[in-house]
């Protein structure tokens, strides 16, 4: 049967909490924040299915998760795609798993292109895989996700005006703006400011939109897909909540990298419908 | 004692920029990156010959990593040059993460390694950056030690399947290996053979090496001499047949102690044949502003204090 978007971001969101809860650790907030974009990249936007998936990326879109810390998302949508079996997510940060604390190569998850966990990097890696495409003549797109607090690294902003430079216009980074970091606010941790007027100062096409609905996502993906090729690297700013969907989660940095306890998971699954089957733990 | 013959003085950095000119035409899936430092690395030629495939990055090392390490996740061989400080120190993270732990198949091109760089002083003289490099698993790490010797091993690096580290000089230095060699990665190269002691030296100390052996002869002591160009996979079996035979070591290097190749052999030798060691290498600290050679002297680092080395092991 085929599922509606929603109907795969709720199950995503149950995959996230049961896999953080069964672990006793790991980053929900983000990763629930992140859900619905990244539910829709990976199921509506992008160009590459878990058959065709290589690492190499030639003639596929790619994507690089830079914010390693909200791999169970990423794991939960590469298993509800068909990347591996679902059941797989109940062995997330177990001794011997593919499915590392942060992403990583070494056991050869599908799906996975690159480590990331260490903050920063992931956007120079989208930046060589966007220009290796370009001498390849490869006409496909790299996506990359970097987290708001993040931003704060320098690497990014290094990245930010290599980009521009190189005009790499097959790469579209997105910024999860969910405006909390494990201290706080990312306004009282760093004073991160006007991301738009930063990003558009080093020489990005920005797009602004609500990373919580599906029709907005939709239409900045289009105005992403319609900016190609047209000399700027674009950043799509995502407007989203920290910990959406689970009520005592929401907008707070509290659950940034904490787990739930047993309770706790029990009253989020009330407020996230199972639409494509829960995994067995 | 076997004769070596310098050909004329060259910097091995140039050795690195005719092994890249060479794979740049030989292999369309090499390129480039630098962080504004093309003609300190010595990058022009291939830049010139293959514009589409030379990166200027600017002076953004980090980002340099990374862009390498996406372009060999398509399939390309990045090389990335800078100076070997800000090759390894300044980026260790984005080494270990993005090109080590990813097993990313870029190659680190580090120019003006060791007090050798001279007048720029400390900041630049980098003598920790085979202790860096070493230190990170899955890392190759080769330090040649004249012109022909990097020019073969640039080629090596880029057949090999995964990270290396190329560390050069900038001073020119004697010239002497063959320039038709083939370089075996992880292969020592035994230079000389003796029977009273060993003496493993690596870059620009190699030569040195060869001239004490020469002196410690004449002195009545034989040497075996090895160069140790790849410090990671070291030649194990090398090392511990010199060390048996003779039962005394001398490792020469421009580097640390700590970290260096010195303590390699050490740890290979303790756990297998115990030998009498001495290090002739810089010991805990910064080095200063100075002519190459005046500083290679005052650090101890020349062939004198090898020769000294080896006497106080009789």
């Amino acid at each position: 049967m085929e599922y509606t978007l929603p109907q795969i971001a709720s199950q995503v969101r149950r995959d996230i909490v049961r896999m953080v809860t069964a672990a006793a650790s790991g980053h929900p907030g983000g990763s629930l924040s992140s859900t619905d974009f990244l539910t829709y990249l990976f199921f509506k936007e992008m160009n590459v299915t878990p058959e065709t998936w290589r690492r190499n990326g030639f003639g596929l879109d790619q994507f690089f998760l830079s914010a390693g810390h909200i791999s169970p998302v990423l794991y939960s949508l590469l298993a509800r795609r068909g990347y591996f079996p679902v059941e797989e997510l109940a062995t997330f940060r177990r001794f011997g798993t593919r499915l590392q604390g942060h992403p990583s190569i070494e056991k050869g998850l599908p799906g996975v292109n690159q480590a990331a966990g260490s903050l920063g990097q992931g956007l120079s890696v989208g930046i060589g895989a966007a220009l290796a495409k370009k001498l390849s003549n490869d006409p496909c797109t790299v996506y990359v996700l970097v987290g708001d607090g993040e931003s704060e690294e320098g690497q990014i902003w290094e990245a930010a005006m290599s980009a521009a430079h190189y005009k790499v216009d097959n790469l579209v980074a997105m910024t999860d703006w969910n405006h909390q970091q494990i201290d706080g606010t990312t306004e009282d941790v760093a004073g991160l400011g006007d991301l738009r007027a930063k990003w558009e100062a080093f020489g990005w096409s920005v797009i602004e939109a609500d990373g919580h609905d599906f029709g907005a996502i939709e239409d900045a993906f289009t105005r992403a897909r319609s900016l190609k090729g047209r000399g700027k690297p674009v950043m799509i700013l995502w407007h989203t909540e920290m910990g959406h969907g689970v009520d005592f989660m929401a907008g707070t940095c509290k659950w940034h990298g904490k787990n739930p306890s047993v309770e706790q998971c029990a009253e989020a699954m009330k407020q996230l419908e199972e639409t494509m089957g829960d995994f067995a733990l | 004692m076997k004769e070596y013959i310098d050909t004329g003085k060259k910097d091995t950095r140039s050795g690195f920029g005719a092994g890249l000119a060479e794979l740049g035409n030989a292999n369309d899936r090499v390129v480039a990156l630098t962080a504004d430092l093309k003609g300190s690395l010595k990058m022009d030629q291939f830049a010139a010959e293959h514009p589409d495939r030379f990166f200027e990055v600017g002076i953004a090392e980090a980002n340099m990593v990374g862009m390498a390490a996406g372009l060999a996740i398509a399939g390309y061989i990045p090389f990335i040059g800078t100076f070997a400080n800000f090759a390894t120190a300044r980026v260790m993270d984005q080494i270990r993460q993005s090109v080590c732990y990813s097993k990313t198949n870029v190659k680190i091109a580090a120019s003006h390694a060791g007090i050798t760089l001279g007048e720029d002083g400390a900041t630049h003289q980098t003598l920790e950056d085979i202790g860096i490099m070493r230190m990170l698993p899955e890392m190759v790490v080769i330090n040649p030690c004249d012109y022909n010797q990097t020019k073969a091993a640039t080629i090596a690096a880029a057949a090999w399947n995964g990270p290396v580290y190329l560390r050069f000089g900038r001073p020119g230095v004697p010239n002497f290996t063959p320039a038709d060699q083939k370089f075996e990665i992880g292969k020592a190269i035994k230079l000389n053979n003796g029977d009273d002691v060993t003496v493993i030296a690596t870059g620009h100390l190699v030569w040195e090496a060869i001239q004490a052996a020469k002196r410690l002869e004449e002195l009545g002591m034989t040497v075996d001499l090895i160069d140790i160009a790849t410090i990671k996979p070291l030649d194990r079996e090398a090392v511990i047949a010199s060390a048996r035979k003779t039962g005394r070591v001398v490792v020469a290097e421009e580097h640390l102690i700590a970290g260096g190749l010195g303590e390699v052999v050490a740890g290979v030798l303790a756990a297998t044949c115990p030998t009498p060691m001495r290090f002739v290498a810089i010991d805990d600290q910064f080095g200063q502003s100075g002519k190459p050679a005046e500083l290679m002297a005052a650090y101890g680092l020349d062939a004198a204090h090898i020769v000294e080395a080896a006497l106080s092991l009789r």
